[in-house]
């Protein structure tokens, strides 16, 4: 049976006597149009000086002189190259492989360059190359083109040139004192070369690994049972049941990167897909994918984890956990011994007892995608290393200081102490990006280039090597951090050279060239083998797990943001969170219970505006003041998240400066801490894309059905065609028609295809339309006021039918609005289904209908169809009447209200010469007052039908791609020709899951999505 | 969409033709045809230097040495002119024959020259007889023919032989206009003889009944006026519309470049292919301005044009100069035959201007429909300066998507389209315009 349930998309909509959600439901335009402020003042207008008359005067000396201005062209000049490169050509892209790692995030890229410029981030598909670019990833190229970088090196806070660098670096070095190297996980095998023969040069020194978010507890577990400190890259593709307590694993859990393993199981293939059960705390993109979620607080899990391991290994299952999450539990561990290898656990505690039983269990299980998977070295900081060091800089025991890639001053948790002494110490350097916080302090800031401007080599995973090459002359006088060990090891060798040769070592049948094409080089994989560990101790530990005061705090990081390197990128600023539907902020997410208990809300003001309580957040002796709060359904009860990332304030554009910052509360690198929330007076403006579009009660957005459903029904029942009475009779809606049809058999005809069951919601193709379609950015105060100009959205749903009570039934059950089953008193009862609902995610774009109705109200056909199937879009001659935007069933046309590119109003990339270079040259740059949509992509379908036609063939069944559909490596998205039956697109589209999204309009959609099926 | 400025040219060669009718009914231009250039008639009569033949040695010059040597200035060898002076006879031909051989030998005037030379070696000629040598080196000590300025004003300054039909033009309208003065005081005259004739023989001349004048008359006539008035309004729409139809409109757009680059030379006299310079046209949504390199594959050698080149508008020293200008920009030291590294890159002004919201590809029309490039751009090999030849309006680009055929034979590409199209259309050639070329979204994203 197709799920017929309500979805909703916000807190609100809980609230029956909500006028607001009435009133959206019937607007489409969130805002009033402000005629009032305009003609309403009666005074004003009476007073003004200026007539009528004079008005009309103005007028027509601003047209005489516009158009006078309009008869000369500018002159534009044209500059060749002098000698121009040979691989550069105008006008034609290259493409060169390279691999990301900032310490955080890793990924195998291909980055497209224009003229020398690289523009746009890819995935490196070639075998070998496993990690695809997350959002962040796609958002660092404009990272390089943020004129607040540093551009060039600083000796004590003034300009300096790197040869003045060198002599003070030398100079304090001579000085004396325990000399450490600070850096981020060096996961290159090079460099760790370079600092190990640095550290040879100078006895007793130390170097030093600092993750600013931790997986120190993961890793000590895995040294403990393997004898060497790295992280299971587990492939979930080969697990029929995971097991998830407290692991975003689709998020930044160990680095993320698993969602392609993790999707491959969970489309349905021959009646089977795996089953995802996560038990957390925060409701993160893990759980809400997760076929059962199971809310409970750190505490809870850990004394979860430990009852699954007792009831895997046989142990009996006494567990002090409450008799409901118990069952929970105990179903789940049965459900994964059942599934013995194919089942794994996995989990996010920080504890290394919890680490350990993790080990443990799926030793025992003998998980097949735990077993021999490859160990990925992008995590190397060790907790009570960094804390040595911390107690060896405050006692003066370190006399020089280099930094590389981090940023404690930001970062620590209580970085005063650290600050201090590190103003005192004889020679302090960071090399960064940006004069950061640590920067600020030290004696020499090095400004380093990007990594689209550095040559490197990266181990991400044991054996197999990955190779960054810059795609760009450094733009500003930057120095690798190698390069300047070189120097300072006395070598004369650049670091490409050092680098080449010391290459030779790994680059084991294969020549350099050939490895910095493919940009990765896979010598002997070493998976997770062997190993051994008592893990009965740590999971009685476990069992015994204490609550940690009145709220459990657990530190997450953001989807767009993540541990905060990247703040100063408008892209992902302006990103909204996959789940709270927030951009711009950070917040603390608390359940709707405790939420009312403390008398927080969260609620939509006259604007459509969310508007949200301020909270005082107490853990320990430390205090966050005024943090807003959000009222998370899914929250565990007594426990709250809050994403670190925010509130820098060092060289950070101010529009940028958004946030608190929750490293203060990262309380010993663990991120799970006690905590206690006080309600503050005022409320915070939130820039919310959730709320302006009401949907509620119109099921055939998201279908969705079981895998029994799925399994042993015909496709009528779970994606059943909507009717229509066509003379008396049901008819399908698809035969009713008011249009004449477009034919769209001839030539190419472009459909995209959007998985439901493989859509994690990360936001990936959101990023990647940013930068492949020029997309501004608003800002804060814009986005608030639903004038965001993405064009891709990923909506995100959540159900009220799978609780754990039977709630549900109830509200199916309404009847009226007073009485026992009455739904004006129903709504207010119904507390459970938003505690713990499902969440289903929806990429939005412009549905490209063959039927559009936005194409008949258009007065001046700037929106016309073809026969390929795009809905194009002129927007030169577009007058902006914005008919179309109403007309537009699925909401996804965008109005430039302002002039985003050069306007001080707007001071984002598109206003810095530097930030323009990030534009794609094939895509215009929208003005005022005109409408904008998704295009298809149609640059790139252009360019690929004329690379065919002019190497004289047939278009390739996979070559067609949007923007979206290459970002998307989870197979979510795909692209292609419907009329080329080779193509993977023809059996998608004639797949039993497809649907079109709002079916019954008929608009015939060449966006279709596929029923979601959960394996409940 | 249908230019509608048309008209405009309408009317210019309305008014052409009137005063053309004007000045060319009385008297016939002044203008001559231009003195023939005088010929350099130098080597004939030069006396050749030893027993060789001047015009053999000059075939023999430009088949085996002209692509390294000029007679006047140094090249990649040095130059020729009165070389007989500097070495022995029987040293030249030794050079000639085999000069690496030489060099390794150790001639010192040899080593001399080749260390001079940016030690290139020079390819060796066993194939040239003696008397071949003597005949090149006869070529070589003809003595250098001056330049036939003033002969007869073949370089004149631009613009002179237009002043002159100016000159001309002027003393006919001076003589016309004392015609015409003389005409009426003979009028005038004549009409006095006549009054007074009548008044002395006492004829009464009846007084001219006096009516209303013609504009009071036109005034007072309403429908007259309102005929008028809307067709007053009509034409000026009418003008106004044409007039705002060319806004933006940049053809024949021809500005002056920094470089004098005359494509009458490069692709016209020389017949250089347009792609070997606009490379990217091939593959490229650019047809690009070539680097600078790629001037100086040839330019390296070619420091100076040939007499024949000048012409009544520009003369040798002018392109010569233009060609100083490549080399500054470049780098490029014609006397040591060196890069200096010292580049100033060429800032030329940009004629084809598609507004940003075009896409446009050069590699679809240049490679996949085979056009020549002239199709858009012009008679370019006959263009002094470069300018825009088609008014690049969205009605000139469909008008010709409506009527081209798409190039389909031989393209796999087009294969199933083509058999589909054609059977929908009923028609064996597809435009295209049938192809979906005029959908807006095939070139406005």
């Amino acid at each position: 049976m197709s799920s017929n349930k309500k979805y909703w998309k916000s807190v609100e909509e809980l609230n029956e006597g909500s006028s607001i959600v009435e009133t959206l439901k019937n607007n489409e335009f969130v805002e009033e149009i402000p005629v009032e402020d305009f003609l309403g003042d009666k005074e004003a207008l009476t007073s003004s000086s200026t007539s009528r008359r004079d008005f009309l005067k103005f007028v027509g000396f601003s047209t005489a002189a516009a158009s006078l201005a309009a008869c000369e062209g500018p002159v534009h000049k044209s500059i060749p190259y002098v000698v121009q490169p040979e691989q550069i050509v105008p006008g034609v892209w290259d493409m060169y492989a390279t691999t990301f790692f900032d310490g955080f995030d890793f990924a195998n890229l291909l980055v497209k360059t224009r003229e020398g410029r690289p523009i746009k981030i890819e995935n490196n598909k070639i075998a070998g190359a496993k990690f695809s670019a997350n959002a962040r990833v796609h958002a660092s190229i404009l990272s390089m083109y943020d004129s607040m970088r540093l551009k060039q090196p600083k000796v004590n806070g003034k300009n300096a040139t790197w040869d003045e660098v060198n002599a003070a670096v030398k100079a304090g070095l001579a000085k004396g004192g325990k000399k450490v190297v600070l850096t981020g996980t060096i996961a290159s095998p090079t460099t760790q070369k370079l600092i190990n023969e640095f550290l040879a040069a100078h006895p007793g020194a130390e170097h030093i690994q600092y993750d600013a978010v931790s997986s120190s507890t993961a890793l000590d577990a895995f040294e403990q049972v393997y004898g060497e400190r790295g992280l299971v890259d587990y492939d979930f593709g080969k697990s029929d049941l995971i097991l998830s307590i407290g692991a975003d694993l689709l998020g930044d859990w160990q680095g993320g990167g698993y969602e392609n393993g993790y999707t491959q199981g969970r489309i349905p293939h021959q009646g089977k897909m795996s089953r995802h059960i996560q038990f957390e705390a925060n409701m993160t993109l893990s759980g809400a994918n997760a076929d059962r979620r199971v809310p409970m607080t750190p505490t809870q899990q850990k004394q979860a984890l430990a009852l699954v391991y007792n009831i895997v290994s046989g142990a009996g299952d006494a567990s002090s956990l409450d008799a409901k999450l118990k069952a929970e539990v105990v179903k789940a561990a049965q459900q994964l011994k059942q599934a013995g290898s194919r089942g794994v656990v996995v989990s996010g505690i920080d504890d290394k007892d919890a680490q350990l039983v993790v080990l443990g269990i799926n030793q025992t299980l003998a998980s097949q995608a735990f077993v021999n998977a490859p160990i990925r070295q992008i995590r190397k900081g060790s907790d009570s290393k960094i804390q040595a060091f911390l107690s060896d800089l405050t006692s003066g025991k370190i006399g020089s200081l280099i930094m590389s890639g981090v940023n404690p001053a930001y970062t620590l948790p209580n970085p005063q102490p650290f600050v201090d002494a590190v103003k005192k110490l004889p020679l302090s350097v960071s090399f960064t990006t940006r004069e950061d916080e640590t920067a600020e302090i030290c004696k020499v800031a090095a400004a380093a280039p990007h990594f689209l401007e550095s040559w490197g080599d990266l181990m991400l995973t044991k054996g197999t090597y990955s190779l960054t090459q810059p795609t760009i002359r450094p733009l500003f006088n930057t120095k690798q951090f190698e390069e300047s060990l070189l120097e300072w090891n006395g070598s004369q060798a650049s670091y490409y050279d050092y680098l080449r040769a010391n290459s030779a070592a790994y680059l084991v049948g294969t020549s350099w060239n050939k490895a910095v094409h493919d940009g990765v080089f896979v010598n002997a994989v070493q998976g997770v083998a062997g190993g051994a560990g008592n893990f009965s101790a740590s999971a009685s530990a476990l069992a015994g797990a204490k609550s940690l005061g009145k709220f459990e705090l657990t530190l997450y990081t953001k989807t767009g943001l993540g541990d905060g390197q990247q703040a100063n990128n408008p892209w992902l600023q302006e990103f909204p969170d996959p789940i709270t539907r927030v951009s711009w902020d950070n917040y603390v997410t608390i359940s709707k219970f405790d939420a009312d208990k403390l008398g927080l809300e969260n609620k939509i003001v006259a604007n459509g505006g969310l508007n949200g309580s301020y909270a005082t957040i107490t853990v320990g002796d430390k205090k966050l003041q005024n943090v807003p709060v959000i009222v998370q359904p899914g929250q565990a009860h007594g426990t709250i998240g809050m994403s670190v990332g925010y509130g820098r304030k060092a060289s950070m554009q101010k529009e940028m400066q958004v946030g608190i910052n929750a490293y203060a509360l990262y309380n010993a690198f663990n991120s799970v801490q006690g905590a206690d929330v006080k309600a503050e007076s005022g409320e915070h403006e939130f820039a919310c894309v959730q709320s302006q579009k009401t949907l509620m009660g119109r099921g055939d957005i998201i279908k969705e059905t079981t895998l029994d459903v799925f399994n042993k029904e015909n496709a009528e029942v779970w994606n059943p065609m909507p009717m229509v009475s066509l003379d008396h009779k049901e008819t399908p809606v698809t035969k009713v028609d008011l249009w004449e049809s477009f034919d769209s058999t001839t030539g190419h005809h472009f459909n995209l295809s959007i998985d439901l069951n493989a859509c994690t919601g990360c936001g990936a193709c959101v990023i990647a339309c940013h930068a492949e379609n020029n997309v501004p950015v608003v800002g804060k105060s814009e986005v608030r006021r639903s004038r965001d100009m993405h064009w891709l959205r990923i909506d995100r749903y959540y159900s009220s039918e799978e609780t754990f009570e039977k709630d549900n039934e109830k509200k199916d059950n309404f009847d009226g609005l007073f009485g026992d089953k009455g739904s004006l008193g129903g709504f207010g009862e119904m507390e459970l289904p938003a505690d713990n609902p499902q969440v289903a995610f929806q990429p939005v774009m412009c549905q490209h209908c063959n039927h559009a109705p936005c194409e008949t109200v258009c007065p001046v056909a700037a929106t016309s169809h073809s026969r390929q199937g795009h809905n194009h879009m002129a927007y030169n001659r577009c007058v902006g009447t914005r008919y179309c935007a109403n007309n537009c069933p699925y909401k996804v046309r965008r109005f430039n209200w302002f002039l985003y590119n050069n306007n001080e109003e707007f001071p984002f990339h598109m206003q810095d010469d530097l930030g323009r270079m990030v534009l794609n040259p094939d895509v215009n740059v929208r003005s005022r007052g005109v409408m904008e949509k998704c295009s298809f992509c149609i640059q790139k379908t252009q360019a690929t039908i004329l690379a065919a036609k002019r190497e004289g063939r047939a278009v390739g069944k996979d070559e067609f791609e949007t923007a979206c559909s290459a970002a998307c490596s989870t197979g979510s998205m795909s692209f292609g020709d419907v009329n080329n039956q080779d193509d993977p697109i023809f059996a998608l589209k004639n797949s039993d899951r497809m649907y079109h999204l709002l079916e019954h309009v008929g608009t015939q959609p060449n966006v279709f999505y596929h029923v979601k099926v959960r394996n409940v | 969409m249908k230019k509608v400025g048309n008209h405009n040219s309408i009317l210019k060669t309305l008014f052409f033709s009137l005063a053309l009718i004007l000045t060319s009914s009385s008297v016939v231009l002044g203008q001559e045809a231009a003195p023939a250039a005088a010929a350099p008639a130098a080597e004939a009569a030069a006396a050749p230097a030893g027993a060789g033949d001047p015009v053999k040695g000059k075939a023999l010059f430009n088949t085996n040495c002209a692509a390294c040597h000029k007679l006047d200035a140094k090249s990649t060898g040095p130059a020729l002119r009165g070389v007989a002076e500097k070495h022995q006879m029987s040293w030249i031909y030794d050079w000639v024959h085999n000069s690496s051989a030489m060099i390794k030998a150790g001639d010192a005037a040899a080593v001399k020259l080749f260390e001079e030379n940016n030690k290139s070696v020079m390819t060796a000629f066993p194939q040239l007889s003696t008397a071949d040598i003597d005949n090149i080196i006869a070529y070589t000590s003809q003595p250098k023919a001056e330049p036939a300025v003033g002969a007869a004003g073949t370089a004149g300054p631009p613009g002179t032989a237009a002043s002159d039909s100016g000159i001309s033009n002027n003393a006919i309208l001076i003589a016309l206009c004392v015609v015409l003065l003389i005409l009426v005081a003979a009028l005038v005259m004549a009409n006095r003889v006549l009054t007074n004739i009548a008044a002395k023989n006492g004829i009464e001349v009846a007084p001219k009944e006096k009516s209303l004048p013609i504009w009071v008359a036109f005034a007072r006539n309403q429908f007259l006026v309102l005929v008028s008035s809307i067709l007053l309004l009509l034409a000026a729409g009418y003008f106004f519309y044409g007039w705002a139809m060319q806004v933006g409109v940049d053809q024949d757009y021809e500005p002056i470049q920094p470089i004098h680059y005359s494509h009458r030379i490069h692709a016209g006299s020389n017949g250089i292919d347009c792609k070997y310079c606009h490379s990217a046209a091939r593959v490229g949504k650019n047809a690009g301005i070539p680097s600078l390199n790629v001037c100086m594959n040839c330019h390296k050698n070619i420091s100076e044009v040939s007499d024949t080149t000048a012409t009544a508008e520009h003369s040798k020293a002018f392109y010569d100069g233009e060609i100083a200008k490549l080399y500054d920009a470049v780098g490029w030291d014609k006397s040591t035959q060196k890069y200096t590294g010292k580049t100033h890159p060429v800032k030329w002004v940009r004629i084809h201007n598609l507004p940003d919201f075009v896409y446009f590809n050069h590699s679809q029309h240049v490679t996949v429909a085979g056009i020549e490039c002239q199709t858009c751009h012009g008679p370019v090999q006959t263009f002094e300066l470069m300018k825009q030849f088609s008014p690049l309006t969205m009605g000139w680009c469909v008008n010709c998507h409506r009527k081209t055929d798409v190039k389909m034979e031989g393209n796999e590409y087009y294969a199933k389209i083509h058999d589909q199209l054609a059977k929908k259309y009923g028609v064996d050639k597809l435009t295209a315009a049938q192809m979906g070329g005029l959908e807006c979204g095939k070139c406005h994203y």
